[in-house]
């Protein structure tokens, strides 16, 4: 299975996601922001960082770099493409996700642990995942989820709702939400659910003895799904 | 000529920058301000003399890039 990565100026997690994909069997090349072309992917992956400065609003300018326009078009053909953290914000600034992220409620850069519940397992990313609540990481200064209430009513009616923040029972309540996002939202589908955009980081929970094996679970799910 | 666009956020989006700000005037002893709400402002020289078309111009930027629609709203003002 064929990965790609691509690094923006100011990423800083499209390394970690090197490893992890390659750990679990994914080929994976970097893609550099300036290149016109895409190479063959079954997976395309946005990582964490801080690309451009965080300039303008986190995400708006990376949206618009050359190498997203191939993106833009794979996601519309019905490619995977994930992104995790400043790969969340660029997502919703290219519009492929719906919503914004704003500045977290309470100003504060959150660097934790946190539980999040799964709502659809209809999707590649999921489906016989045979748990509901996993253990991820999140590092953000912008990951409070907003968006419309007509947009919230469509994101329910088309089930777009990927993870939600909880606590290691499941249970979403305002006092697991890290953020102040809508609805503890935590990550967001597309409508055809190919294109998954998420705040938590994955790539940093697969190694048992730094931190924990919940990430190891999603990729390891993840390639068998797309195989 | 010089066209500047004021980005604002929507009246319904949570600004906890200008509620910060407000509580350190309020502080400071500017007691009588009932809301702060934090803001962008951009100056751009555009090579067009035709104010109409200026203002077109910046418009299109806006919608495309310098505002998010979603939370943004913004005004284009004609400078000089």
């Amino acid at each position: 299975m064929k990965s790609s990565v691509i690094t923006f100026p100011g990423s800083n997690c499209d390394r970690d996601m090197d490893v992890a994909l390659k750990k679990f069997g994914f080929t994976n090349k970097m893609v550099w922001h300036d290149d016109n072309e895409l190479p063959k992917s079954d997976l395309v992956v946005l990582p964490g960082g801080f690309s451009y400065g965080d300039y303008l609003r986190c995400g708006s300018m990376a949206s618009k770099s050359k190498i997203m326009q191939s993106v833009i078009n794979f996601a519309k053909s019905g490619g995977l493409v994930m992104g995790i953290c400043n790969g969340f914000q660029i997502l919703v600034e290219t519009g492929l996700v719906p919503g914004v992220l704003l500045r977290n409620k309470y100003l504060e850069f959150i660097c934790k642990n946190v539980f999040v519940k799964l709502d659809n397992k209809e999707n590649t990313y999921f489906k016989n995942l045979n748990k509901d609540v996993l253990e991820f990481h999140i590092a953000h200064n912008e990951g409070n989820y907003f968006c419309t209430k007509d947009q919230l009513k469509e994101i329910k009616d088309n089930n777009q709702i990927a993870i939600y923040y909880c606590n290691n029972e499941g249970k979403v309540e305002d006092q697991y939400n890290p953020n102040g996002s809508i609805k503890n939202i935590a990550g967001i589908f597309n409508k055809e659910k190919n294109v998954l955009g998420m705040m938590p980081h994955p790539e940093r929970m697969i190694d048992q003895s730094l931190s924990g094996e919940d990430g190891s679970i999603f990729f390891k799910n993840l390639i068998n799904n797309i195989k | 000529m010089k066209v500047s666009a004021i980005i604002t956020l929507k009246k319904d989006v949570l600004d906890p920058q200008g509620k910060v700000i407000h509580q350190a005037l309020d502080g400071m002893g500017f007691e009588n301000i009932s809301e702060v709400r934090q803001g962008k402002y951009f100056e751009i020289d555009v090579n067009e003399n035709d104010p109409k078309k200026a203002k077109a111009v910046v418009e299109d930027m806006c919608k495309k890039l310098l505002a998010n629609l979603v939370i943004e709203n913004f005004k284009i003002i004609e400078t000089q």
